[in-house]
């Protein structure tokens, strides 16, 4: 249909993929950290779960809430990547895939565990919208800052 | 019938082009767009007449004071406000509402009494008496919400109880589109012995407004969703009211004198408008009344009731999509408020936009009603006086594709 490249173009085949899989979707009882983030723009919420793994680092991630596919997507592009990783290291990523949404830095230069948030770039052209891709990551990060990272150790 | 080719020559922004489409403009419920003649006029105040109001004992203070002051007469004039000194000057209807629960909530509401609202109200007519409620240890209650978005009418009298000293509710639901009985909930609210506030910031711009005949206490609305600037809303009040009501914020123009210990506040409307007020705005206010008075609303409404009905037959077409609000034609404005299903209201917005189709998408400034709906949000189609049949068409448009785009299975898009 004509006009359907730009929807495509935004609305990557693989952001599609992402928000239908269910993947790293849900609530992990018992876990080891929970943050709770809302998107002001539109009132959406989001919970993040944690359980560490036996070297301290993000053993399993789940987000739940109910969103547009822009959040719901990058929220499970951002549990793929976290996972297995020390809190050092899912904080640096957070801040490179935040220095892209905030077009400080190319898609290209994104490291290669956030390949597939090169689905979001397209998100950079609305500018209301960046707030969506971002609330995971936000969420996350706050969480992260709010316990002081004490409990949740680096893996060494 | 409106002659809407004439009148869109006359909004310069209309013939803007949004990601390489024409803009088809219906967003107009959060703001509608400025005609050449409301664009001059406050041009023509900044290069001719700008000064300072009510000081200046010079030739364009007395200017401005003047295009201030014919702006209050047309505006009172617009509503049918007795008076001009009835209409205090805002920054908005929000602060409008505030002005009251401020000035008039914080006097005459104490510990125990009940402020009646309804389950559609924006959160300008919420929120500020949630606060003072707080502060006085007063309760709300709330007029429910039928399954299609209108006030359960026979719900309502037994919400007022002796300790009921306001009902405050909106005329046209901005996220809705109901039209409510606004003088069946006045004359109820005044059987029992309660004030009135109106929020009529979805009502005024389409419908003729008769504060006289409503016999309302308060009313407030927004110049900017009725062809004006931003920063300018109106506050009406019955004379008496204001008289007995504390000033709101405190500066200049709003006292008579002043001493190292305290003042005496200036007469009204100047009572509520401290400081340096929007000058140019309520100059640019009254060529926007003027225009629309030469549009008539008899004309605007059959306008807005011929596009809204095309609209609603559009998506009765699609299954997928579901409309909220009124059924009956008659007791909705030009609002469609909707959901495909599925698809989050921000996606949709977005979608829209890349067809140059602008909607409101997300809560409305009405999460409680949202909650009350079972929904998160929905997306929002409002019309006004320069749209045309087209632009619901290419909202159809946009609606198919949108629907489309988002039911296919993973594969094959």
């Amino acid at each position: 249909m004509e006009g359907d490249a730009e929807l495509r173009d935004l609305y990557q085949e693989a952001l599609l993929d992402y928000y239908q899989s269910g993947a790293h979707k849900g609530k992990i009882p018992a876990s080891d950290f929970y943050s709770h983030g809302i998107n002001p723009v539109c009132g959406d919420e989001l919970e993040i779960t944690m359980k560490k793994d036996g070297a301290g680092a993000i053993g399993q991630i789940r987000y739940a809430g109910h969103g547009c596919v822009i959040s719901q997507a990058s929220s499970a592009i951002m549990a793929e990547a976290l996972e297995g990783k020390s809190v050092k290291d899912a904080l640096s990523l957070v801040a490179a895939f935040k220095d892209m949404m905030l077009s400080k830095a190319a898609p290209e230069s994104l490291p290669g565990d956030l390949e597939a948030a090169k689905a979001l770039e397209g998100v950079r052209r609305f500018p209301t919208r960046i707030k969506c891709a971002t609330l995971a990551w936000n969420t996350v990060a706050q969480g992260l800052a709010a316990r002081g990272q004490a409990e949740f150790k680096e893996g060494s | 019938m409106l002659d809407v080719r004439k009148i869109r020559e006359d909004f310069p922004i209309l013939g803007r082009a949004i990601r390489g489409k024409p803009l088809v403009y219906l967003d107009n419920a959060a703001t509608t767009q400025k005609p050449r003649q409301v664009i001059a006029a406050m041009t023509d105040f900044y290069e001719k007449h700008n000064a300072n109001v009510h000081r200046g004992v010079h030739t364009l203070s007395d200017e401005a004071t003047a295009l201030m002051d014919a702006a209050r007469g047309k505006t009172a004039q617009f509503v049918g406000a007795p008076k001009p000194e009835t209409v205090i000057f805002t920054r908005n209807a929000t602060e409008a509402i505030n002005l009251v629960a401020h000035s008039w909530g914080r006097k005459f509401i104490s510990a125990g009494d009940e402020i009646v609202l309804t389950e559609m109200e924006h959160h300008s007519n919420l929120v500020p008496w949630q606060m003072l409620a707080k502060e006085k240890g007063a309760r709300l209650r709330f007029i429910p919400v039928t399954e299609d978005g209108r006030l359960d009418m026979a719900a309502a009298p037994a919400l007022f109880t002796p300790k009921t000293k306001l009902l405050a509710f909106t005329a046209a639901s901005n996220a809705l589109g109901t039209l409510n009985p606004v003088p069946e909930l006045i004359a109820l609210a005044k059987s029992r012995g309660a004030k009135t506030l109106v929020d009529a910031a979805q009502w005024v711009p389409h419908y003729p407004t008769d504060v006289a005949r409503w016999d309302c206490d308060f009313l407030a609305f927004s110049a900017h969703k009725m062809l004006g600037p931003t920063g300018l809303g109106v506050l009406y009040a019955k004379e008496e009211l204001l008289e007995s009501m504390d000033p709101f914020l405190g500066g200049g123009d709003m006292i008579e004198r002043v001493f190292w210990e305290g003042f005496t506040p200036n007469v009204i409307p100047y009572k509520f408008e401290a400081g340096t007020p929007n000058i140019a705005g309520a100059a640019a206010f009254g060529a926007a009344l003027d225009y629309l008075r030469g549009v008539g609303f008899s004309a605007l409404r059959e306008h807005e009731a011929a596009l809204t009905k095309r609209a609603l037959e559009i998506f009765a077409e699609f299954p997928s999509a579901a409309v909220y609000g009124p059924k009956d034609p008659a007791a909705r404005g030009g609002i469609v408020s909707f959901n495909i299903d599925g698809v989050h209201p921000h996606d949709v917005g977005t979608a829209f936009d890349l067809e140059g189709v602008a909607i409101r998408a997300g809560h409305h400034c009405c999460q409680p009603l949202m909650s009350r709906m079972k929904v998160g949000g929905t997306a929002r189609a409002s019309f006004y006086l320069y749209n045309t049949l087209e632009e619901v068409e290419a909202l159809g448009r946009a609606l198919a594709k949108t629907a489309a785009f988002f039911r296919k299975p993973a594969g094959v898009r």
